[in-house]
């Protein structure tokens, strides 16, 4: 580590995910606000026990799935009414057979409101992070569960939070270079 | 392992009376597996260096037919259709069958990835991922039918609406243009379930492979992944969303499929019953296909922890119902045909019976009626080998349903003098092989590289992936 400035934060790492969840809680409690915990699959208490609650993808998705649907009725009905073609008195705007395709444009841009908007309110892609500097942040991905308390926590002491992630019941806490 | 052990023996007694009468069902995920274990197993199947021959000579197998493919459609853009066996009044042949045979296919795997998402239904998670793909590949093989056969496919953008200097806008009262957008947006949506559901497993991949090649391309695929507990929520947000609006979809998808049959006016096609009779039709073969891929490759693969009896059994009765719901619309189709009083309608079973087709449509109710019946029996069910050979006549069986349905309907319409017979030639027959052939090719790198089994989904059917509420007060 060069100094105390170039430090992103402290990981503690845990093997199993109940303790991965309480040292959360005890972290929150204690506090500090500015961190975030990984684990290899998603784990309904951790995101809570952070004081995260709500996502805003819902309405992205309600608004995109409005969007396709005024978007999928105005195309067919505009194409068939600005440009008319009577066949045999049938009326222009017909609107039983815009049906299907109102519907599936519905689909269309909600489901791709849920992936870009999941994507974007997750910042992905991101090409670099400075977690990925610890070589152990590979296990993240396998078996492992890890607790990072940020340098920009207000409440963050390089010796301090060590000791107290120390009490969590970490299998090992590491400095994690900006 | 003990604490593991521990939670596995009351997991598999969660039915006591099977237990006692010793028919428990088998478990989801075969005992003593970890997080390590399970991605270790899953995840060496891709990151092993070494591919086995046996890849080899399938894949250069499905690549022979691909190339097949190429040259049948090649032969088809300079010729034209005159190649096939259609004519007047057999308009639709083999092509048609053929769409409506690969999409229903693919419909099993939304099927699996979405509607058993939606109903928790955990035995899913093992055979989700390599279904969609499935889903993907077939949907792919589906789309080329109907592109290639406008005839000249070089023009098929005209089936876009965008502003252009010819004036020319499609007619969105045409089921043919639905068709368009609901396959369009099945294909799309699709693949971004499948990429969507990916990307945890792609940063394992980046995180595991040794060669810096794996590395940067899963790495890239994986777009920085790294499992935080605010992204895993919105995650999570964002695919039962994508399985909320992908069920609506599938099951939108083959009933416009159907009104492609449904709203002309010709006997044996304009029926009200073609809706549900197809979407349960797709959903039949598709569970057919995923047993006929699932039995091979877990055997292959050694993933019988995985993909044990239970998935298979399961698939089976899923199978046996989808398959009485088709044979109640075919009794239904025979019986309206009657109850219509309509002559026209009242021929096309009979012609179907005994007609020049005749044959096929006993070979389809053969396949599609009498055999399944066979899953009844809890002995058939658990016998992979009689599992796959009914898996592979009901993917038969369905294909003569469609053939039946698009040729016998057009080749005897009302006016006799309009009658005729349709044949396939070599390039119907090149044509149908060559996607068999890009089916399987697209599947063989499937399992070669990426992993074919949700691996982040396996690790929360773990018991060990519970959270003790107890260790909350430290």
């Amino acid at each position: 580590m060069a100094g105390p400035l170039a430090i992103y934060g402290l990981m503690a790492e845990f093997d199993e995910p109940s303790l991965l969840v309480a040292a959360t809680h005890r972290a929150y409690q204690e506090g500090y606000r500015r961190m975030d915990a990984y684990s290899p699959f998603r784990i309904e208490e951790l995101h809570e026990a952070l004081g995260v609650h709500h996502s805003r993808l819902p309405l992205i998705v309600l608004i995109g799935g409005l969007c396709g649907c005024l978007g999928g009725y105005l195309l067919p009905y505009w194409v068939s009414v600005a440009y008319p073609i009577n066949v045999g008195g049938r009326p222009f705007h017909s609107w039983p057979a815009f049906i299907p395709v109102t519907f599936e444009c519905t689909i269309l841009v909600a489901s791709l409101s849920a992936v870009l908007g999941m994507l974007a309110l997750n910042g992905l892609p991101m090409p670099y992070h400075p977690v990925f500097n610890l070589p152990r942040f590979a296990l993240a991905s396998r078996n492992r569960f890890f607790l990072c308390i940020e340098a920009q926590d207000p409440r963050f002491d390089l010796d301090g939070t060590r000791r107290f992630l120390e009490t969590l019941g970490a299998r090992e806490v590491s400095s994690v270079a900006d | 392992m003990t604490s593991n052990d521990r939670h596995h023996s009351e997991r598999s007694t969660e039915d006591p009376l099977q237990a006692i009468a010793g028919t428990a069902r088998p478990p989801v995920i075969a005992p003593g597996h970890t997080f390590g274990t399970v991605t270790d197993k899953i995840s060496s199947i891709v990151l092993t260096r070494k591919t086995s021959l046996g890849w080899y000579a399938g894949f250069g197998f499905a690549f022979l037919l691909t190339l097949l493919l190429l040259v049948a459609v090649t032969k088809l853009v300079v010729e034209g259709i005159g190649i096939w066996g259609n004519n007047v009044p057999i308009g639709w042949a083999f092509e048609i069958t053929n769409f409506v045979w690969w999409i229903g296919i693919g419909h099993a795997g939304t099927l699996i990835s979405a509607i058993l998402l939606l109903l928790k239904q955990t035995w899913r998670t093992s055979i989700n991922r390599f279904a969609e793909a499935m889903t993907l590949f077939a949907v792919a093989c589906a789309g080329l039918f109907p592109a290639i056969h406008t005839g000249r496919p070089w023009l098929d953008y005209w089936l876009l609406p965008y502003p252009n200097t010819m004036g020319l806008w499609p007619q969105f009262r045409s089921p043919i243009m639905w068709d368009v957008f609901a396959v369009s947006t099945y294909g799309t949506v699709s693949l971004l379930f499948w990429f969507v559901g990916l990307i945890p497993d792609l940063a394992t991949l980046r995180d595991r492979s040794q060669s810096r090649t794996g590395r940067v391309l899963y790495g890239m695929l994986a777009m920085g992944w790294r499992g935080s507990a605010v992204h895993w929520h919105r995650y999570e947000t964002a695919y039962l969303l994508l399985a909320g609006l992908a069920t609506p979809l599938v099951v939108s998808v083959h009933t416009v499929v159907s009104f492609d049959f449904a709203i002309a006016i010709l006997p044996g096609w304009h029926t009200p019953i073609f809706p549900p009779y197809f979407v349960a039709g797709a959903i039949y073969s598709g569970f057919a296909m995923v047993l006929t891929l699932a039995i091979p490759i877990r055997a292959i693969y050694g993933l019988e922890d995985f993909i044990t009896a239970r998935h298979l059994q399961n698939m089976a009765k899923v199978m046996l119902v989808t398959g009485l719901i088709v044979g109640y619309g075919y009794l239904i189709e025979a019986f309206m045909a009657w109850y219509s009083a309509d002559r026209f309608e009242g021929f096309v079973p009979l012609n179907r019976m005994t007609g020049p087709y005749a044959p096929y449509y006993w070979a389809l109710l053969f396949c599609n009626l009498v055999v399944p019946q066979a899953l009844w029996l809890r002995r058939i069910r658990l016998n992979t080998i009689a599992l796959f050979v009914i898996a592979i006549i009901v993917n038969i069986g369905m294909w003569l349903e469609r053939f039946i349905i698009v040729v016998t309907s057009l080749h005897r319409d009302f006016l006799p003098s309009a009658w005729g017979r349709y044949a396939p030639t070599i390039w119907d027959w090149s044509t149908f092989a060559g996607t068999i052939g890009l089916f399987l090719a697209l599947l063989f790198l499937f399992l070669r590289f990426l992993p074919m089994i949700s691996i982040f989904e396996m690790r929360t059917i773990l018991p060990e992936a519970k959270i003790d509420e107890d260790l909350r007060v430290i």
